[in-house]
């Protein structure tokens, strides 16, 4: 599988622009804000029917723009897969696939696999929960449709159970049966959900180990911990256990809404104890082992999005990076720099063909010598 | 478009109109002018139908649907096999499952589903009359129809577990194609064959 083409409409700063890929390598060179992460996010978009940069999609409306509109074409075993995705202001957007409608936008997910891997990644380890349950989810989300589905189910369920928690504190009066039916329903859905984070931890860990002693080149032991309130105890019991607390706080304290992954390094959990190269190196090492495991258990080795990376990685991490760009072992890469001189020499040294895009206040120019043929 | 507008009868007319779901304050202002462009009978007979409709609507005294008479032409209606009992979430439903002409019992339209986020509890719902029609000697079997969202499954549950000690039935309309998905939305021939393969209310629901 692979992108072949892409089209915008007033999408971000661009106006109106068409670009056909290079099924290996595609480089996006040009100064800051001029819209490089723009076509990775267009890209993000055809892929997981939402942004990896916005957290809205009106967001991504071009300035004074009321509608955008994303076309992709992607080359499939099967032949030629069309995607689009419009947003009028105001209104749902639509997501077609060859011009028909899901009945629901996540069964989409999975079908065009993708790693993204950015600056910004470090929140992974430096942030909170929330973060690392993102980062879990959008992998099992990728290969497991039910999985996505489940947990749909259960945040939607948690926020009728707040709701019910906030109406028992506000009028006094609860009616346990109705607490009783929305506990068994939180109790069904998190079943699932906590099985599947259990054992995809357990896949993850080894996977995570090669790329992170593969990135810094040495042979630490690293361990990821799964944690969550389901671990230590029944889950009905304790949301029963804890229903005083939880009126009083109008809000659910237990559940895998609460989980978190701890990382550990030679037995030291890496958000208090890392060097930040360390971090860096964990970082990058958790995206890798993300693509190896999407490649080994999805349809299709993912697409990577490497935006503004190599600024930020000294050239040792660089060069083990693109080691296995050269390795074959990628899927297609879209990869972002302001200098195309460090671009074009990163790729040369590997004997990687690629393409090369000027990107330029939402213009993209692709230059003459736009296959770079060694 | 948030700023006041010049008039304080048009603006408390928009502010109705946007209270609408699926209105916008834009849409509201449109839809307000074009009711002023209109003649003064025609705005009248408009109002007087919101207020004759919120006054005077009435419930079936049996199936709690919609009707202008005291028992819904339904459940009248003496060809109609009294066995069946299905219950939906409003008239829209008893409206698409009319039109599949595959089924013959009767309704109990439950005027909703569970959802604490919009204040409904079982006291907003018709369970009381359900659980007194379900006891009723001719009744053999219920039907649950209600949509496949999550709330939908957990108000099937809930409604299961109600009727469990009353002995009867309890079935539910086959329905595996879609996800998500509300019953006035389903094609006509899909509904009536979910109808027809209808199998036994099962503990185990699909998530
Ligand atoms: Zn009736």
């Amino acid at each position: 599988m692979f992108l072949k083409k892409i089209e915008l409409l007033n999408f971000k700063n661009y106006e109106e622009a068409s670009l056909t890929f290079d099924p290996h390598v595609n480089c996006f060179t040009g100064s800051n804000g001029g819209g490089k992460t723009n076509l990775l996010e267009a890209i993000h978009y055809m892929a997981m029917t939402k942004g990896y940069f916005s957290t809205t999609d009106a967001q991504n409306l071009r300035h004074d723009a009321s509608m955008f509109h994303i076309q992709a074409e992607f080359v499939t075993e099967r032949g030629l897969d069309t995607v689009s995705c419009t947003l009028r202001s105001g209104q749902k957007k639509q997501f077609l696939v060859n011009k028909t409608e899901y009945d629901r936008l996540g069964e989409h997910i999975g079908r065009f696999p993708v790693v993204v891997i950015c600056p910004n990644d470090h929140i992974i380890i430096t942030g909170g929960s929330d973060v690392r349950r993102r980062f879990i989810d959008g992998i099992i989300s990728q290969v497991d449709k039910s999985y996505l589905f489940t947990l749909m189910s259960y945040n939607q369920a948690l926020l009728q159970r707040n709701a019910l928690l906030k109406k028992v504190a506000v009028s006094g009066f609860m009616d346990a049966g109705t607490i009783d039916l929305w506990n068994e329903r939180l109790v069904e859905l998190a079943g699932p959900v906590y099985e599947k984070r259990t054992a995809f931890i357990n896949e993850f860990q080894p996977l995570f180990n090669a790329s992170f002693n593969f990135i810094c080149g040495g042979t630490e032991s690293t361990d990821l911990q799964y944690q969550s309130s389901l671990s230590d105890e029944d889950f009905k019991a304790a949301l029963e256990k804890n229903l005083k607390k939880d009126i009083e706080l109008r809000y659910t304290t237990l559940g895998i809404h609460k989980d978190d992954l701890q990382i550990f390094i030679n037995g030291y959990p890496v958000k208090r104890y890392a060097s930040q190269g360390q971090q860096k190196s964990v970082t990058i090492a958790l995206k890798l082992a993300q693509f190896e495991y999407l490649s080994k258990i999805g349809y299709s080795k993912p697409m990577v999005l490497l935006d503004d990376v190599f600024d930020k990685l000294d050239d040792n991490r660089v060069s083990r990076l693109m080691e296995l760009v050269s390795q074959d072992r990628f899927g297609q890469l879209f990869v972002t720099d302001t200098s195309e001189t460090k671009l074009s020499s990163v790729f040369q040294k590997v004997q990687v063909k690629h393409k090369i895009f000027h990107v330029s206040d939402g213009k993209v120019l692709q230059t003459e010598q736009q296959l770079h043929e060694l | 478009m948030n700023q006041h507008l010049p008039s304080r009868l048009l603006e408390a007319a928009v502010n109705e109109f946007s209270r609408l779901p699926g209105v916008g304050r834009k849409t509201a202002l449109r839809l307000v002018l074009h009711l002023l462009r209109q003649p003064n009978s025609d705005v009248e007979r408009f109002g007087n139908a919101l207020i004759n409709l919120r006054q005077k609507i009435n419930y079936c005294d049996e199936c709690k649907n919609i009707t202008d008479s005291a028992v819904c032409d339904i459940c009248a209606d003496k060809k109609r096999d009294r066995s069946v009992i299905m219950i939906v979430e409003d008239i829209r439903d008893v409206i698409a499952i009319e039109g599949t002409h595959q089924y013959r019992g009767l309704y109990h339209v439950l005027g909703g589903i569970l959802s604490p986020i919009d204040g409904i509890g079982p006291s907003q719902l018709n369970v009381d009359s359900l659980i007194n029609r379900a006891n009723g000697e001719d009744v053999e079997e219920l039907v649950m129809a209600l949509s496949t969202t999550m709330e939908g499954e957990t108000t099937s549950y809930y409604l299961y577990k109600k009727l469990q000690p009353t002995g009867k039935k309890v079935t539910a309309i086959a329905r595996g194609i879609s996800i998500g998905g509300e019953l006035e939305y389903t094609d006509e021939v899909t509904l009536g064959r979910s109808i027809l393969n209808r199998t036994l209310y099962s503990e185990n629901k699909t998530v």
